[in-house]
C-alpha cells in the first residue's frame, strides 16, 4: 500500500461503511435488515421509518458531510497559512458564529426556524471578512501574521460579545441553549441541512481542489510560489472565500465543533503525504469518517442521554497531539 | 537578455538602487558583488519582477518586465531566493515538478514531454539518485542543488540566483558553481549574487561592482575586482595574487 491513489480508494471504500455501521447503533439499534426494509420501502414497523429516515440517516451524513468540510478546510489553512497549528477557525469564524448565535438567542429569535443557524452563518462569515478588511489596511499590508493577529484580536471581541449576552440575558435557558451550540453537535440534522452543506461542499471542494497544485507550491514560501507565476494575494482570496463560506455552514448547522480541523490533515498527511492534490480529497474523506465515529460514539456512551460530540473529538485529538510531538522529536522534522 | 535603463528602486519612496544602466548578453554568467546591504538582493528583486521600479524600465528579451504576466515571466525566467525552506516534506521530484506550473493548466496532467524536462533537471544536478527522498533529510548541499533542479525545470532563458554559495562548505560552494558553469554553456544566462570575490573573480564572465546604491563597476572579474576598488568599496586592503595562471585576491593582515 504504498500508492497515495490507492489510499483514498481505500478512504472512499471506508466512508459508506462507517455510514451504514453508524446508522445501525444509537439509543435504539437498527439491524441490517430493517434498514433495508425501511429504504426498500417494505417497512411494516412506522417506528422505524421515523427513526431511520427523520432522524438517524439525515444525522449520520450531517456528521460526515461537516467532518468532511472541516477536514478540508483545515488542510487547506495549514498550507496556506504554513502553520501546522491552523485550522478553520483561524480567522476567528467560530468566535463570530458563536457571538451570532448568541445575538440570535438572547432576543428570543430562535423560536423562528432556522434563525440560530442564520445568526451563526452571518456572525461568522462577518468576523472573517472584518478580520480580513484590517488586515488589508496599508500599514498591516495582508501578510500572514497580520491576518493571524487580527483574527486573535476579533476572535477576543466576539467571545466578549458572548459573554456579555450570556451574563445579561440571565435567563438560565437561554445560557443552556448557547452552552449546547458551543459543544456543537448534530442533533439538530434536518434533510434542508444534509443538502445546503452538500451544495456548498462540492462547489467549495472543486474550487480548492482546482487550487491544491498551488498550494504545493505556497509551500516554498509567498516569494518562491511568485517566482513561479502564481499570485500568493489573488490565491489567497480564493482559498479564504471557499474556506469561510464552507466552514460557516459547516458551523451554523452544527455549531463549533473542534480539533477536526486540525487533526484530520496531521492523520491524512501521515498517510498519503504532504502533496495536497492527495491530501484535499483525503482529509475531506477522513474528516467525515472521523466525525461519523465520534457522533456515533456520542449517541451510544450514555444512551439515550447524549455526550457533546466536542467532549470526544478533544479526548481523542489531545492524545493525537502529543504523538505527533513525540514523533516531530524522533524524526527531528517538521509535524 | 536583460537590459535596465535608468531604473531606480526603492521601498516606498525610499531608493535604495539608483541609475542603474546594464546590459546582461544571453548565456553569459553575471556576478554582482558589493557589501552587505549594498542593493544585490533588491536588484534581483527586480528584475526577477517581485519589485516594481520606481522609475526607468527593465527589459527582458526586448519586452518591458511589466508587461509579462506573473505566468508568462516565470516560463521566462527563474529566481531562487537565498534561503528557501519547505514548510511540507515533500519529495525531491515533487519539488522539482513544482517548476511545470507555469507551463500547464490548472486541470492538465504532467505530460512525457513535463517528465523529460524534470528528468533532465534532475540529471544536469545530479540529483536524480536522490529524487524519492524527502527534502527534509537532504544536506544543505544537497537541497541547493535541488532548487536549481526546480529552477530547470521552468525552462527558463534566465536564471536568478541570490547567494547560492552561502552557508556551504568549500566542496559544495565550488560544486554549485561548477554547474553554474556548465548551465551558461547551454545558452542560458545566470545573474548571480555572491559575497565571495573569488568565486566572482574565477566563475563570472562578467561581473556588476555595488556600493552604496550605484553600481560603480561594470566589465570582466579581473578588471573590476582591483585591489585599490576593493578597498575603496569594502575598507580592506586586499593583494591580488597569480598562482599558476588563476588570480586570487587576498585580505591583507592590518598591522599592529
Amino acid at each position: 500500500m504504498h500508492h497515495p491513489k490507492s489510499w483514498l480508494g481505500v478512504l472512499g471504500a471506508l466512508v459508506p461503511v462507517v455510514l451504514g455501521l453508524s446508522v445501525m447503533f444509537g439509543a435504539v439499534s437498527l439491524s441490517v435488515s430493517e434498514i433495508v426494509a425501511v429504504l426498500s420501502g417494505r417497512a411494516t414497523d412506522q417506528t422505524a421509518v421515523t427513526i431511520l429516515i427523520q432522524i438517524r440517516l439525515p444525522r449520520v451524513l450531517l456528521a460526515a458531510l461537516v467532518g468532511g468540510a472541516l477536514g478540508l478546510c483545515g488542510a487547506v489553512m495549514q498550507g496556506l497559512f504554513r502553520n501546522p497549528l491552523a485550522d478553520p477557525y483561524l480567522l476567528g469564524i467560530a468566535s463570530g458564529a458563536t457571538a451570532g448565535a448568541a445575538v440570535v438567542i438572547a432576543l428570543h429569535l430562535d423560536i423562528y426556524w432556522g434563525a440560530v443557524p442564520l445568526g451563526a452563518f452571518v456572525g461568522g462569515v462577518l468576523a472573517v471578512a472584518i478580520v480580513y478588511r484590517i488586515a488589508q489596511t496599508r500599514w498591516a499590508q495582508l501578510d500572514n501574521y497580520a491576518l493571524i493577529l487580527s483574527g486573535v484580536a476579533l476572535a477576543a471581541l466576539f467571545s466578549a460579545i458572548t459573554s456579555f449576552l450570556l451574563f445579561y440575558s440571565g435567563a438560565s435557558h437561554d445560557a443552556r441553549r448557547l452552552i449546547f451550540w458551543i459543544l456543537g453537535g448534530l442533533g439538530g440534522a434536518q434533510w434542508v441541512y444534509v443538502f445546503g452543506l452538500l451544495c456548498v461542499l462540492i462547489a467549495a471542494g472543486a474550487v480548492l481542489i482546482l487550487f491544491a497544485r498551488d498550494l504545493n507550491a505556497l509551500a516554498l514560501g509567498e516569494e518562491m510560489a511568485a517566482h513561479l507565476g502564481i499570485e500568493p494575494r489573488h490565491l489567497r482570496r480564493i482559498l479564504l472565500i471557499a474556506v469561510t463560506a464552507l466552514t460557516a455552514v459547516a458551523v451554523a448547522v452544527s455549531g463549533t465543533i473542534g480539533f477536526v480541523g486540525l487533526i484530520v490533515p496531521h492523520m491524512l498527511r501521515l498517510i498519503v503525504g504532504p502533496d495536497h492534490r492527495m491530501l484535499l480529497p483525503a482529509s475531506a474523506l477522513g474528516g467525515a469518517i472521523l466525525l461519523t465515529l465520534c457522533d456515533t460514539l456520542a449517541r451510544t456512551v450514555l444512551a439515550p442521554a447524549e455526550l457533546p460530540i466536542g467532549i470526544i473529538t478533544a479526548l481523542l485529538g489531545a492524545p493525537f497531539f502529543l504523538f505527533l510531538l513525540r514523533r516531530r522529536a524522533q524524526l527531528g522534522a517538521l509535524l | 537578455m536583460i537590459r535596465l535603463e535608468n531604473v531606480q528602486l526603492g521601498y516606498s519612496g525610499r531608493l535604495v538602487l539608483r541609475d542603474l544602466d546594464l546590459e546582461i548578453a544571453p548565456g553569459e554568467v553575471f556576478g554582482l558583488v558589493g557589501p552587505n546591504g549594498s542593493g544585490k538582493t533588491t536588484l534581483l528583486r527586480a528584475i526577477s519582477g517581485r519589485l516594481a521600479p520606481e522609475a526607468g524600465a527593465i527589459y527582458l528579451d526586448f519586452r518591458c518586465l511589466n508587461e509579462l504576466s506573473p505566468r508568462e515571466l516565470a516560463r521566462e525566467l527563474a529566481a531562487l531566493e537565498q534561503e528557501i525552506s519547505c514548510s511540507f516534506d515533500f519529495t525531491v521530484r515533487e519539488i522539482v515538478e513544482l517548476g511545470r506550473l507555469p507551463h500547464r493548466e490548472r486541470w492538465q496532467r504532467l505530460s512525457q514531454k513535463d517528465s523529460d524536462v524534470i528528468t533532465r533537471a534532475l540529471k544536469l544536478t545530479k540529483t536524480l539518485e536522490f529524487s524519492e527522498r524527502k527534502i527534509h533529510s537532504l544536506s544543505s548541499g544537497e537541497r541547493q542543488r535541488v532548487w536549481i533542479a526546480l529552477a530547470l525545470a521552468q525552462e527558463p532563458k534566465v536564471l536568478l540566483l541570490d547567494e547560492p554559495t552561502a552557508h556551504l562548505d568549500l566542496n559544495y560552494q565550488l560544486e554549485i558553481m561548477e554547474l553554474i558553469r556548465s548551465l551558461a554553456q547551454r545558452d542560458l544566462t545566470v545573474l548571480v549574487s555572491l559575497h565571495d570575490l573569488n568565486l566572482a573573480l574565477r566563475y563570472a564572465d562578467r561581473i556588476a561592482l555595488l556600493s552604496e546604491g550605484r553600481v560603480i563597476a561594470v566589465g570582466e572579474p579581473e578588471h573590476v575586482l582591483t585591489a585599490e576598488l576593493i578597498e575603496r568599496v569594502f575598507r580592506t586592503k586586499v593583494r591580488i595574487v597569480n598562482g599558476t595562471g588563476d588570480l586570487y585576491i587576498v585580505p591583507v593582515r592590518s598591522q599592529r
